[in-house]
């Protein structure tokens, strides 16, 4: 656990890197479209990926488990515009009562 | 609207904003002591790295993969945090700061100040949505983030009660309000896709930084031939 203190402090140094080279860059930067496009394009990617990740992958396997469940029911409600909170926890809930009622992996 | 009304308005939006999002800063604190950080790691990453997105991307990969996974967990944080840069391009010249609190300002640099900034009309609006957002998430983020934290670390097996699921779907809910172009939804679809293959075939953390910038690389590229126009359906590509 005390390694992680390494991610912990790189990280936040790594993300606030972003944050005050915005602030110290000529204005005119701002103004190149395609350079805004690629960032939200590389957002949207990073955050599909990183759910495909979580919801199916085990390790180095590939899996389907109860995880794909839950994130279902969490795609419906964000579909049906419920808060982010509501998902979350439907998800948790969904997954947790399949592995303890129903036994699955 | 009158001067006093509309300074209202900004107030109550940019609390709001600082409530809702706050609170969700609860599931970041128990995701990450699930994935096996201390509550005060969890606590300095809230108030260090201030990201959201970022941080699930941080837990999100160590839980995944244990300590070999800090590189590309950092990575992933890292590369979650370039649309920051984007923001403060932008606010940097709408706030005009400069010294301390041009750094303070970068730290407050996140989705939510952006937002409610830039939906404002008036400067002086612009510059107060932009505060009044960044500290009140600031405050209730991290409040909530010790609250999440405390009770994840008395859970010992996070599977059981279903929060390996929870953290899926907390990504799940970052991207989807950002899924509203063709555009968009493919480079999802195709970082998903890449991401997945990769999967087995190298450590694990590591496809998502290959897959998600191999995605977004492509449909450039699709987008500078000829296939561009008819993916944009229109004809200035």
């Amino acid at each position: 656990m005390d390694s992680y203190w390494f991610a912990v402090i790189a990280g936040s140094l790594a993300v606030y890197f972003w944050k005050i080279l915005g602030y110290s860059l000529p204005k005119k930067f701002a103004e190149n479209k395609e350079v805004v496009i690629f960032a939200g394009k590389l957002t949207v990617a990073l955050l599909a990926a990183l759910t495909a990740v979580q919801t199916f992958a085990s390790g180095q396997t590939l899996t389907l488990d109860s995880r794909v469940a839950g994130v279902a029911v969490a795609a419906f409600l964000y579909w049906r515009k419920a808060p982010f909170i509501v998902a979350v926890c439907s998800a948790a809930l969904v997954a947790a009562l399949l592995r303890n009622l129903l036994g699955w992996p | 609207m009158s001067k006093r009304s509309r300074r209202s308005s900004v107030v109550s939006m940019s609390v709001g904003v600082g409530l809702a999002v706050g609170l969700y800063g609860t599931s970041f604190g128990a995701l990450a002591t699930a994935a096996g950080l201390s509550v005060w790691q969890a606590q300095v990453l809230s108030l260090l790295m201030f990201s959201g997105g970022s941080q699930f991307a941080l837990i999100g990969v160590i839980g995944a993969s244990g300590p070999a996974g800090m590189i590309p967990a950092i990575v992933s944080a890292w590369l979650l945090g370039i649309r920051n840069g984007f923001y403060a391009l932008r606010l940097n010249s709408v706030l005009s700061v400069t010294g301390m609190v041009k750094i303070i300002a970068a730290q407050l640099t996140i989705d939510e100040s952006n937002a409610v900034s830039a939906s404002q009309e008036s400067p002086k609006e612009s510059k107060r949505g932009f505060w009044i957002t960044g500290i009140a998430v600031f405050i209730f983020w991290n409040f909530f983030t010790l609250v999440g934290a405390l009770l994840g670390s008395v859970i010992s097996d996070p599977s059981v009660w279903g929060l390996d699921a929870a953290a899926a779907a907390a990504f799940l809910g970052l991207v989807w309000p950002r899924l509203k172009h063709f555009q968009s939804n493919l480079t999802a679809l195709v970082a998903v896709i890449f991401t997945l293959v990769l999967v087995p075939l190298i450590p694990s953390g590591i496809p998502v930084i290959v897959g998600a910038p191999l995605a977004v690389g492509l449909i450039y590229l699709l987008k500078r031939t000829g296939l561009g126009k008819y993916l944009q359906g229109d004809n200035h590509g």
